[in-house]
């Protein structure tokens, strides 16, 4: 009931394309997360499944039905802005209210789902006040209420958390996602941190330059990059890349290695040689940074406190079975 | 800033500052104060500035005169009629011009502020025969159309400022809750956007109220509002100041108070924007 | 944001009103230069003929055309000179904190929202009377002659009055503009140690470079139309000392009846504004950008 399929969808601005062709099959219930640098198209993509923009050529189906030239009004899907985009003059109540003022239902049937949907959502003691008068949390709140009162196909989230502060955006990620679960419907969530989507995501589309790099699950995009630029993109700190004769060793242009994969020796003579540049210590972890000469500068991760500091030597093992082989035009080699 | 002066440097300040505004404001201050002399006290010298004998006189004469209302009415109806017209041109284009702009868009909002630029000299003979041979020659009709095409480059010119301020993705969220394009505008659209309308309607009452180029040329009795009747002044019989006054007091006053709520319009639109 | 259907909504919502504005661009001045090319006076109807630039060469060498041109000039110049000046000076000293602000505000803006007839009139009458004016009073008191402004000194008394009316204008856009100026420019400026007449010159002077510029367009456009102040206190005279542009196509076709004339005289008002126009529509041009 919120199968949504994308046909060889394009949009071009003018002469600048955005998006060539692109093609996606979204499943009914799915919690599929954008995500993908600035300027990838990702919101674009977004737009044009919510009908705000025109497909300069391709097809957009929702439950099998062609919506490529149905108005967003009638497409039966909501969408959560960034900058949450409440009605400033009307009531939390009014702005919950107003798509089924819309679609014509009865006052006490409106009156009755708005309560729901507040009460899911902690928002039944402001439902008189007007969003000038609530914090940053409460109006992104009213939002996702707006969006949920209509019983939609599908939810469409365009960065929502983006104008949080960090611990909020945390609290309101693990509440988004309680949500969408406990109402089974399908969401498409536009971000561009990473961490949001692997956190949330039950399928994870990353998007290059209008293209889709990868489709998969976050743990297969974690384990299994399609490619450098994925392989780059998922996990943080960023994948350790290393060219040259120590990639070609291993039979690929280039070799990749995430940094929680390092055995780090002090003084060791194994493996990766280098100096400590920079040593971040947070308690649950340690993040090196290590100018490795040659190899350029790596990061490595440990788990734990690891008393080790600026200037001092390590050396860097890599674990075999968690070594990424990626051929000249970037893509991963397997087996 | 938020430091404190010296108390003597504010003084100063204040001084000066009222001094200066006194001056400036002094031609109406003293126009007020002699409509309500006598016209033989009006003409006394030396003046007095407050230590004569006040009379209502002069607005009970004015108000008296039968044409008196007519031509207030004229203002109002001319004033008014015109900015309505206008709005029904203006919102749709504006609405137009700031929400779906097209390539030209920009070109045709600085065309359509350009044609408030020509001389109206250069159009007053053609429109004084037209209207002479039509009929519209001192007729409230005409005259509110060609106020109407006079104003509406800045109506047009200020809706739109204040409809891009409004957050585009506002309306995008009353779309995908359901509204057609009719229900965005009145239930979103101009709810958000009263508060720019009604400056607009304000600053375009000023200016139409106080326009003294065609008002002076295509009415004579019927049609003309208070700029004309102001104008008969210039050939009185007999003494007058003192009625002259109390009738340039009432055509001014209404003006100066919706003139000190539509500062910050004036700004916006006698500058075109070009001023922030 | 635009969808295929909102653009051709839009369209259709601005056709009205391009349309509109665009007959009442055209038709005038179409007619307006067909009537220029005529011999045609309403003392003689039905009689035109096609005369070419004959009209243009009589106005452009009617003495009268250079002294509206000069007059013109001198208005403009004038009223320039004192609202750009005086509305700086004035500015600079209404930024300045102290107490009644609202009301002083109030008493410097509202002569701009004073209807011309009604300003002239007061002018000339209650102030600028030789002998009951206000004006004249004062001069008695210092022991000095009254001046018979518009005996006298016609246009300068012209200017004033005008002049008057636009100090509200400038001052305002300017004291908006030096409020706009950034809080942390001038507490850089203070952190340095500037002393205020480099302060002015150095800072605030470029700041105002643009405010100062469209002031000066925008009035340019609207004092070469000066007509109102004319008509209701000298009606042109005397002679033709306080006759401009405006004035004087006025006088050649409502007074005279010579339409032809007269309509070669709206055309070169049109091509002087346009020239006006032009800077001032670049100008916002690029503001529109910004």
């Amino acid at each position: 009931m919120g199968r949504i399929q994308l046909k060889g969808v394009r949009k071009a601005f003018g002469e600048v394309i955005i998006i060539p062709s692109i093609d996606l099959d979204i499943g009914d219930g799915e919690f599929v997360v954008f995500v993908g640098p600035s300027g990838c198209g990702k919101s674009t993509l977004l737009r044009l499944i919510a009908g705000l923009e025109d497909v300069t050529g391709g097809h957009i189906e929702i439950d099998g039905v062609d919506m490529t030239n149905v108005p967003p009004a009638k497409r039966g899907l909501s969408m959560v802005f960034q900058s949450y985009a409440l009605y400033p003059h009307m009531s939390v109540r009014n702005n919950i209210a107003f798509g089924l003022k819309m679609a014509g239902q009865a006052p006490d049937v409106i009156k009755q789902k708005v309560e729901k949907a507040a009460a899911t959502l902690n928002l039944s003691s402001y439902l008189d006040r007007k969003p000038r008068q609530l914090s940053g949390g409460q109006r992104q709140r009213v939002a996702i209420g707006r969006a949920i009162v209509r019983e939609p196909k599908a939810f469409l989230f365009d960065e929502p958390l983006s104008n949080l502060d960090a611990a909020l955006r945390v609290q309101m990620r693990i509440e988004v996602t309680r949500l969408q679960k406990q109402l089974g419907t399908t969401a498409i969530y536009v971000t561009h941190d990473q961490v949001e989507a692997m956190t949330m995501a039950d399928k994870i589309v990353v998007l290059n330059g209008g293209k889709i790099e990868q489709y998969g699950s976050p743990l297969q995009l974690y384990e299994k990059p399609a490619n450098l630029f994925v392989a780059g993109f998922i996990g943080s700190p960023k994948m350790n890349f290393v060219t040259g004769e120590l990639a070609r060793q291993q039979g690929a242009a280039t070799i990749g290695v995430r940094p929680e994969h390092l055995k780090i020796e002090r003084d060791g003579t194994g493996g990766w040689q280098g100096t400590i540049a920079v040593a971040e210590h947070l308690g649950s972890d340690t993040f090196l940074y290590v100018d490795a000469g040659p190899l350029g500068m790596l990061t490595a991760r440990y788990i734990g406190e690891l008393s080790l500091h600026a200037g001092d030597h390590v050396s860097l093992v890599p674990e075999p079975a968690r070594i990424h082989r990626f051929d000249e035009s970037g893509n991963a080699l397997r087996g | 800033m938020a430091r404190a002066h010296s108390v003597q440097r504010k003084t100063a300040t204040t001084v000066a500052c009222w001094l200066v505004g006194l001056v400036i404001f002094f031609p109406i201050l003293w126009m007020a104060i002699t409509s309500f002399k006598t016209e033989l006290e009006a003409v006394n010298i030396p003046p007095s500035f407050l230590a004569f004998d006040w009379t209502i006189e002069n607005y009970e004469i004015v108000q008296e005169r039968s044409n008196y209302l007519r031509f207030v009415g004229n203002s109002i109806l001319l004033a008014v009629g015109s900015t309505l017209v206008g709005l029904l041109f203006a919102i749709p284009a504006a609405w137009a011009m700031a929400f779906a702009p097209g390539k030209r868009t920009k070109d045709l909002l600085l065309w359509m502020l350009s044609t408030k630029m020509m001389p109206p000299v250069g159009a007053l003979i053609p429109i004084y025969l037209l209207f002479r041979d039509f009929g519209l020659l001192d007729s409230r009709g005409g005259l509110i159309a060609v106020l109407f095409l006079l104003n509406l480059p800045i109506l047009i010119w200020m809706l739109f400022t204040y409809f891009k301020e409004i957050p585009g993705e506002i309306l995008e969220a009353a779309r995908m809750d359901g509204a057609t394009l009719w229900r965005e505008i009145v239930y979103v659209l101009t709810p958000m956007a009263i508060p720019g309308i009604a400056s607009t309607v304000l600053l375009n009452i000023i200016l139409a109220w106080n326009e003294a180029f065609w008002t002076l040329n295509l009415t004579t009795s019927d049609a003309a509002p208070l700029t004309v009747f102001i104008a008969s002044y210039s050939s009185p019989e007999g003494l007058f100041w003192a009625k002259l006054s109390a009738a340039s007091t009432l055509a001014i006053a209404p003006i100066l108070v919706l003139g000190w709520f539509s500062q910050k319009q004036l700004v916006r639109g006698l500058t075109f924007g070009a001023v922030k | 944001m635009a969808t295929r259907q909102t653009r051709l909504l839009a369209h259709a919502a601005t056709a009205p009103s391009t349309l509109v504005l665009f007959l009442w661009m055209i038709v005038p001045l179409a007619m307006t230069i067909w009537f220029s090319l005529l011999r045609y006076s309403l003392l003689d109807p039905g009689n035109e003929s096609f005369i070419g630039l004959l009209n243009y060469e009589y106005f452009l060498t009617d003495p009268a055309f250079f002294t509206a041109m000069f007059n013109t000039l001198k208005l403009v110049g004038g009223v320039l000179l004192i609202s750009v000046v005086g509305g700086t000076l004035l500015a600079l000293l209404l930024d300045q904190p102290f107490w009644g602000r609202g009301i002083v505000r109030l008493m410097v803006i509202a002569p701009f929202f004073v209807m011309p007839t009604v300003s002239a009139l007061i002018w000339k009458n209650l102030l600028m009377h030789p002998v009951q004016g206000l004006f004249a009073w004062i001069a008695s008191i210092f022991g000095l002659q009254p001046i018979d402004w518009f005996a006298e000194a016609p246009l300068t008394a012209i200017v004033l009055i005008v002049a008057w009316q636009w100090l509200p204008f400038a001052t305002l856009i300017l004291l908006t503009a030096i409020q706009s100026l950034d809080e942390e420019q001038k507490e850089a400026a203070e952190m340095d140690g500037t002393p205020p007449l480099p302060f002015f010159f150095y800072i605030v002077l470029p700041h105002l470079a643009r405010p100062i510029t469209v002031v000066i367009l925008i009035e340019t456009i609207f004092l070469l139309n000066v007509f109102a102040e004319i008509l209701v206190t000298t009606g042109g005279g005397p002679g033709n000392l306080t006759t401009n542009i405006p004035f004087l196509v006025y006088a050649q076709a409502l007074l005279q009846f010579d339409v032809g004339g007269a309509s070669a005289g709206g055309i070169v008002a049109v091509v002087l504004a346009n020239i006006v126009a032009f800077f001032l529509v670049r100008m916002i041009g690029r503001n529109l950008e910004a």
